[in-house]
């Protein structure tokens, strides 16, 4: 796994007498699935690069119920709402930063009003707030000058709250050619994967959603088609399988991505 | 004399009628449940001025938003010609406003411009529609009535901007022919060239202009009440839809308070929640929703921007936003009906859910938001179905069963996959 550090956790900061500066939430998916695990190494890769003291809930994590809401149990999610809740102010938490757009969607919109209130951010945005800030640059590790990146919006990152800007921000830094797809940003089409059809079959129909959004995404002709969500990565991966583009095309979130141009 | 009393008798009908059936329209919506919406009135001006106002959505699409810009331009300041039209109708004047002099000829003059650029946009619409049969026209939803709808709306207007202009062409060549009553006033940039179209004699003149301006106003109050029954509504409600339209982050969805009470009482046996009626969980009929969802289904004008971004729908499945607006106007249409018929305790056995919007509709919605953020007047559709899908869920049990499955391991394992949650901190083994 070549992780040289250790991920603290909010139990043993608390245990050392100390807070973190942010909470990293990893989300279910950012914690189980294979391909979302390396992204959420990534993510704490550059944490520890750039010298932020955080944490995260490492076992005590659970579920924010997104995925319950959306499917229309709202006893299930407020459940997982107020438990999560609990252990969050428990902590003391004061500020989130999250490896899913659902999670930080459900976080930053739905909490506050069952008691849980804290600055939430998507991992973009941080990326976007250090690169800001000078604290990371696309230097020292691989080159993406000139290589062909495009940039799917997630649902939740962009529509559902407006955030069209820091994943770009993050690929401009890298000095690449960035090509927008036809429907991007507040028009993107979705991966098919939200409102909880990540766990089911799709309903007949004629084509399958993800097979609509790789084939416009193969259009631009990219080297990268980049992503900020893990749902939209397993979506977005099987229809780049399914083209058998696997050689041609790389699927990579932007945590991935940043890690990479900076050898992390 | 007797002109002018029928004038007036036509008018007072035409506005009593509308005005029974507005109210109508006005206590269905009110069937719907509370939801308060009247917080931040600034930021709801803006909106509406932004969004209905000044049309800010429908720049996406900029062919048919420059041609319903003209239509919808015409719209609001021919209405300045109607008003001149009701006092000359119950004074028994002729063009009352001519005495503004030159401002007069340029108001005339621009309304025939306005109403030639009104005339050819319906036109191109018609033709939209009916011969290059653009595919955000079709769909299962469009049947008979909603397309004829559309072609009845398209080809009043056509009439009453023709009536106008005729009526225009008819008056100037009487007042070039120095006939009584029709006093030199008025600039007639389009109807000029239709002059020479129409007949010399002046009795034929007078009754063509006499025909034109009772036709052209018993037009405008038929349409007028036509409007209850139409999709063309929109002209009147897009503006509150869009006062009264969610200002919230689009990916917010509420927080049920009926259920924060229960769950709060079952993480805490010490809470007792206040006494309230019990609740249906979601909405299994249209009185079940909220009103601004009922008044949304009374704005939507069928335009399909909705159904076309649906990446349901461009997949081929069933699911369509705008039939489930139309749907949801249809249900609280005949639930009035009932009400008019049968008292309000009358049942008829009917619902929203199954007899109008199917299963496999809801769940095939992905909650992306695309058919909120393309509609040009705030219709939130994904409220609707998420609201349809409570009620399967809490109410009946009744998800697919691979979301049952999904929400037995968050439950059990707080994952909505099948993982122990000791493992979840696996990931950053090897540290």
């Amino acid at each position: 796994m070549n992780m040289e550090f250790k991920v603290p956790t909010m139990a043993e900061l608390m245990a050392a007498g100390e807070e973190p500066e942010i909470l990293f939430w990893v989300g279910c998916a950012g914690s189980y699935d294979e391909r979302a695990q390396k992204i959420t190494r990534d993510i704490c890769k550059i944490l520890h690069h750039v010298g932020i003291k955080y944490a995260v809930l490492g076992t005590e994590e659970s579920c924010t119920g997104d995925p319950a809401k959306r499917a229309g149990n709202e006893f299930l999610f407020q459940m997982q709402a107020m438990t999560n809740i609990e252990v969050l102010n428990a902590y003391n938490i004061k500020k989130i930063v999250t490896g899913c757009p659902h999670c930080f969607n459900t976080i930053k919109n739905e909490y506050p009003g069952l008691g849980g209130t804290y600055e939430v951010i998507h991992h973009t945005q941080l990326i976007q707030d250090l690169i800001n800030e000078g604290k990371l640059k696309a230097e020292g590790g691989e080159s993406f000058k000139g290589r062909k990146i495009t940039y799917h919006d997630p649902c939740y990152l962009g529509r559902a709250n407006g955030i069209y800007e820091a994943p770009r921000k993050a690929l401009e830094v890298l000095d690449a050619q960035l090509v927008e797809m036809k429907r991007c940003k507040s028009n993107g089409l979705c991966c098919g994967a939200g409102g909880a059809q990540m766990f089911k079959e799709p309903e007949k129909g004629n084509k399958d959603i993800n097979v609509e959004r790789i084939d416009e995404a193969l259009q631009t002709n990219p080297q990268v088609i980049a992503a900020g969500c893990p749902f939209c990565m397993t979506m977005l991966s099987d229809g780049i399988k399914l083209k058998d583009k696997e050689q041609e095309v790389k699927v990579l979130d932007i945590a991935e991505i940043t890690a990479r141009a900076n050898g992390l | 004399m007797v002109s002018q009393i029928l004038f007036l008798l036509l008018t007072l009908a035409a506005i009593a009628l509308f005005t029974v059936n507005f109210r109508k329209i006005i206590r269905n919506i009110r069937l719907g449940k509370a939801v308060n919406r009247n917080d931040q009135p600034q930021k709801r001006l803006m909106t509406m001025l932004r969004v209905a106002f000044g049309q800010s959505k429908m720049v996406v699409r900029p062919i048919p938003a420059f041609l319903h810009f003209f239509v919808y331009v015409g719209f609001v300041i021919i209405n300045i010609e109607v008003l001149e039209i009701m006092i000359d109708g119950l004074f028994g004047t002729h063009r009352i406003f001519n005495g503004l002099g030159g401002l007069y000829n340029f108001l005339i003059g621009a309304f025939e411009i306005l109403a030639l650029t009104v005339w050819l946009s319906c036109v191109i619409f018609l033709v939209r529609r009916n011969i290059l049969k653009l595919k955000r026209f079709r769909g299962v939803e469009m049947t008979t009535w909603p397309k004829s709808d559309a072609n009845y709306i398209l080809i009043t207007e056509i009439l009453l901007m023709s009536a106008f202009l005729l009526m225009n062409a008819a008056d100037a060549k009487l007042q070039a022919l120095g006939a009584e009553h029709y006093v030199n006033a008025g600039a007639f940039p389009v109807s000029q060239f239709l002059m020479g179209l129409l007949p010399d004699t002046e009795n034929a003149l007078v009754l063509l202009e006499r025909g034109c301006w009772w036709f052209h106003i018993i037009g405008i109050l038929a349409f007028l009440n036509y409007l209850p029954y139409s999709k063309h509504f929109h002209i009147l409600f897009a503006f509150p839809n869009t006062y009264f339209s969610n200002l919230e982050p689009k990916g917010e969805f509420t927080n049920m308070a009926s259920v924060t009470n229960e769950v709060k009482a079952m993480l805490d046996p010490s809470f007792v929640p206040a006494e309230t009626e019990p609740e249906k969980f979601g909405a299994k009929d249209v009185t079940d929703l909220n009103w601004v969802n009922l008044m949304n289904a009374y704005t939507c004008t069928e335009c399909g921007r909705c159904t076309s971004v649906c990446p349901a729908n461009i997949t081929g499945k069933l699911l369509s936003p705008r039939k489930i607006m139309m749907d949801t106007r249809d249900r609280i249409t005949e639930v009035g009906k009932n009400i008019d018929k049968h008292g309000a305790a009358h049942q008829d056995g009917k619902s929203l859910l199954d007899d109008y919007i199917s299963r496999e509709e809801i769940w095939a919605c992905t909650s992306c938001n695309a058919c909120v953020e393309a509609c040009p007047v705030n219709i939130d559709p994904l409220q609707i179905i998420i609201e349809l899908r409570r009620f399967a869920v809490m109410e009946e049990s009744q998800a697919p069963a691979s979301l049952n499955a999904m929400m037995g391991n968050i439950e059990n394992n707080q994952a909505p996959w099948k993982y122990s949650p000791a493992d979840r901190f696996n990931w950053a083994e090897g540290n």
